[in-house]
C-alpha cells in the first residue's frame, strides 16, 4: 500500500529542506513526522520518507534501524521510557519497573494497543532519580508504591510521543 | 573574585516561569549583549572568550577560544553546532538549562555565531527530550519573528540562522563526529580524526561543536569580560560549573556551583550528607565514563586540571604494580567529564553498579571498531556474571584485560569510556570483586 504524508507534515518538511545545504538531513524529522502519522515505520512508511526526499530506499533504512526511537512495529498510544541506569539503579529503578511491568501487564520491550514499556538509558534526570519520561511529561523522584497512581495519570491526561513533531 | 556558593552566571532565570518567553527573557535584560556582541569584530570576541578561561562543559574540558581559533581563516563556510544530546549517565544539567533559559542559548549562540562567522548554525537536540524541544523551538520561533535571527539581523547586515534538529535515541550522537553524521542524515557513527570538525565538520565545512553550558556562558563573558569570568574560576578554568548530584545524598540536584569546590563540600554542605548515618563508598566524578574517587580522595576540588593531576587521587592501574599508561607514562587519575556526580554509599554493591555501567556501553557501542564493540560486550557479559555471584577466579584480570585492549584502541572515546571506569573500579574495589567471586565459589561447592 502506498502511503502519504499529510499535508501539515509535507509543509514541514518542505520548510525543513530549506534549512540544509540538501534534503538528507530531513531524513530524521521525516522519520519521526512518519511514525506519528502512521504509528511505526513499516516498508511502506520508509519507502513514503525515501520517495519524498528524493533518498535510496536503503539509506532510509539503514538510519531507521539506527535510532532506538524509530520503530519497526506497532506500538501502544503511548510509551513509557523507565530508566534503570546508576542513579536510579542506587534509587530502586528496578522495582519501580518491575512494579509498572506488573501494572501493565507488560514486560521491558513489550506493547499493547495502549502503552509501550521501554526500559531505557539515562534519560538526563539522574537528580530526580528513579524517574521516566512519557511525551513531554516526566515522572520524579517515582516510588514502587506511587506506580498505580502514575498508571493513572497517563491514562487521563496521555502525552503521545508524537505530539512534538 | 572567586565564585561562592550562589554565585550565578548561567542559572539566573531558573524557576522563573516567564523567562522563557521572549518578553519574559528581555524583561530580565535578555538580548542586552547580542547587541554589544554585533558590534564587536568577530576577532574580538574570540579574544574575549580566550581571556576567559572557558572550558567546554560538554566532557573534555577544551579551551573554548583555542578552539575557535582553529578555524581556517579563508574558510567560506563555517557552522556552529550546539551539542544538546546529553545523555552521559549522572548528567542532567543541559536539560534544566534549556528548559529553564532557552534564549540564553540562543543568545550565546548568535554571539557565537558571530565571532565565528557563521551563518547556518543547529542545534542537536536528543531525541527523548521532547518537553525541552517543544521549549526551544518556541524560542527560536520567537526569535526569528523578533529579528534576532534571519538574513539581517537587527539591520546590522549580518545573516544568522538558527535549526533545531532532532535525534532519536543514540547515545553515540554526543560523541561529536557522530553527531555531525547524525546531523548529516547519516546512521550515529564516529568519524576519523582528523580531520577534526574544526577544519572539515557539517556539511563538509569548518564547524565548531560546543556543548550547551559552553555556550550559554558566552552572553555573560562579553558583557562583564573575560577578566570578570576568569577570576571566577580557579587556575586554567574560568568560571562555575553546573554540577549534577545524585545517588545516595539527601538533597540530590542540580547546582551551579564554583569551580574549585571539594567533593566533601558538595556532598556534606549542598546536598545534605548521605542518608542514615550511612558512609560513602565511591563517588563518580564526571559521568559514567570518569574513573570513580574513593572515600580519601573527596578533598580535591571538582575542575579539570586538578581531577587529572591532583596527586592524592590514586592513578588508574591495569593491574597491582602495572599503572595505566595514559601515553608517555601519564597516569590517568580522572577526569571532571560532563559535570554528573554519583554518590555511592557503603551498602552499594560495587559489581552490581559496574555491572550496570558497563551494561550501558555495551549497549550504545555503534559497532563500527571490533575492540569496543566485542569488548563492551564481553566487559558486560563478565561483570553480570560477577554481581550475580556467578563469577570465576580468574574474572577480576580477565575484565581488567579486556578493558586493558579497549582503551586507546577505538575511533572514538567511547572505548575508553568504558575502559576507565571498569579499571578505576577494579583499581580502587578490587576487594569488593574478589569478595563477591570467593562467595560465588563457596555457594558452587
Ligand atoms: C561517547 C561520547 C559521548 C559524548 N556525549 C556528549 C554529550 O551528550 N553532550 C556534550 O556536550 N558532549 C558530549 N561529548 C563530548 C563531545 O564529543 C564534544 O567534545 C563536546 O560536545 C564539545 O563541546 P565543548 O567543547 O563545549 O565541551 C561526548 C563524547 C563522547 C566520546
Ligand atoms: S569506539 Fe565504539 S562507539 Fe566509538 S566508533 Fe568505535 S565502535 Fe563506535
Ligand atoms: S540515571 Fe536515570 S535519569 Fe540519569
Amino acid at each position: 500500500m502506498s502511503l502519504e504524508f499529510s499535508a501539515d507534515a509535507q509543509k514541514k518538511i518542505a520548510a525543513l529542506c530549506e534549512r540544509y545545504p540538501s534534503k538528507q538531513p530531513v531524513v530524521m524529522a521525516a522519520l519521526h513526522l512518519a511514525q506519528k502519522e502512521h504509528g511505526y515505520l513499516s516498508d511502506d512508511a520508509l519507502r513514503l520518507v525515501a520517495r519524498t526526499l528524493g533518498l535510496p530506499y536503503a539509506h532510509v533504512y539503514g538510519v531507521a534501524t539506527f535510532y532506538t526511537m524509530y520503530r519497526r512495529q506497532p506500538g501502544g498510544k503511548q510509551t513509557i521510557r523507565m530508566c534503570t541506569n546508576i542513579s536510579c539503579m542506587l534509587r530502586d529503578g528496578y522495582a519501580v519497573l518491575a512494579e509498572l511491568e506488573k501494572r501493565l501487564g507488560l514486560k521491558r520491550g513489550e506493547s499493547n494497543a495502549e502503552f509501550t514499556l521501554v526500559e531505557e538509558e539515562c534519560i538526563a534526570a539522574c537528580a530526580n532519580a528513579p524517574c521516566a519520561v512519557v511525551g513531554t511529561r516526566y515522572f520524579l523522584d517515582m516510588t514502587v508504591a506511587e506506580v498505580p497512581k502514575i498508571i493513572e495519570e497517563i491514562r487521563r491526561k496521555p502525552t503521545p510521543e508524537g505530539e512534538v513533531v | 573574585m572567586p565564585a561562592e556558593i550562589g554565585t550565578k552566571v548561567v542559572t539566573t532565570r531558573f524557576g522563573n516561569e516567564n523567562a522563557k518567553t521572549l518578553a519574559g527573557y528581555e524583561a530580565t535584560g535578555g538580548y542586552g549583549t547580542l547587541r554589544k556582541a554585533l558590534a564587536m569584530r568577530p576577532e574580538d570576541i574570540t579574544a574575549e572568550v580566550k581571556a576567559s578561561n572557558l572550558r567546554g562543559r560538554g566532557g573534555a574540558g577544551f579551551a573554548t577560544g583555542v578552539k575557535w581559533g582553529f578555524v581556517p581563516k579563508d574558510a567560506k563556510a563555517v557552522h556552529l553546532v550546539c551539542n544538546a544530546d546529553e545523555s552521559e549517565p549522572g548528567t542532567c544539567k543541559d536539560r534544566e538549562l534549556i528548559y529553564w533559559d532557552p534564549h540564553l542559548l540562543i543568545e550565546g549562540m548568535i554571539c557565537s555565531a558571530h565571532a565565528l562567522r557563521a551563518v547556518h548554525n543547529y542545534i542537536y537536540i536528543r531525541g527523548e527530550m521532547m518537553r525541552e524541544y517543544a521549549v526551544l523551538q518556541r524560542a527560536v520561533d520567537e526569535a526569528y519573528q523578533r529579528g534576532y535571527l534571519g538574513k539581517n539581523i537587527l539591520g546590522t547586515g549580518i545573516e544568522c540562522h538558527l535549526t533545531v534538529h532532532r535525534g532519536a535515541g543514540a547515545y553515540i550522537c554526543g560523541e561529536e563526529t557522530a553527531l555531525l553524521n547524525s546531523l548529516e542524515g547519516e546512521r550515529g557513527q564516529p568519524r576519523l580524526k582528523p580531520p577534526f570538525p574544526a577544519v572539515k565538520g557539517a556539511f563538509g565545512n569548518p564547524t565548531i561543536v560546543n556543548n550547551v553550558e559552553t555556550l550559554m556562558n558566552v552572553p555573560a563573558i562579553l558583557d562583564k569580560g573575560g577578566a570578570w569570568f576568569n577570576d571566577l574560576g580557579m587556575g586554567r578554568s574560568g568560571g562555575t560549573r553546573m554540577l549534577c548530584v545524585s545517588g545516595h545524598v539527601k538533597k540530590p540536584g542540580v547546582f551551579e556551583l564554583p569551580m574549585g569546590i571539594t567533593f566533601t563540600q558538595i556532598i556534606h554542605d549542598v546536598c545534605g550528607g548521605v542518608p542514615d548515618g550511612r558512609k560513602v563508598k565511591a563517588v563518580i566524578p564526571g559521568g559514567v565514563s570518569m574513573p570513580p574517587l574513593d572515600a580519601d580522595e573527596l578533598d580535591v576540588p571538582c575542575e579539570f586540571d586538578a581531577l587529572q593531576t591532583d596527586e592524592r587521587i590514586k592513578p588508574v592501574m591495569v593491574r597491582p604494580g602495572q599503572q595505566f599508561d595514559l601515553g608517555g607514562g601519564r597516569p590517568l587519575r580522572t577526569m571532571a567529564g560532563s559535570g554528573g556526580i554519583v554518590v555511592l554509599d557503603d551498602t552499594t554493591d560495587i559489581p552490581r553498579a559496574v555491572w550496570r555501567i558497563m551494561k550501558f556501553f555495551a549497549h550504545e557501542s555503534c559497532g563500527q571498531c571490533t575492540p569496543c564493540r566485542e569488548g563492551t560486550g564481553w566487559l558486560e557479559k563478565v561483570s553480570r556474571r560477577v554481581a550475580e555471584g556467578r563469577g570465576k577466579p580468574d574474572d577480576v584480570d580477565l575484565l581488567a584485560s579486556i578493558a586493558h585492549g579497549i582503551a586507546g584502541n577505538t575511533i572514538c572515546a567511547l572505548g575508553d569510556a568504558a575502559a576507565w571506569p571498569m579499571l578505576g573500579f577494579l583499581t580502587k574495589y578490587r576487594a569488593d570483586f574478589e569478595a563477591k567471586i570467593a562467595g560465588a565459589k563457596r555457594g558452587a561447592a
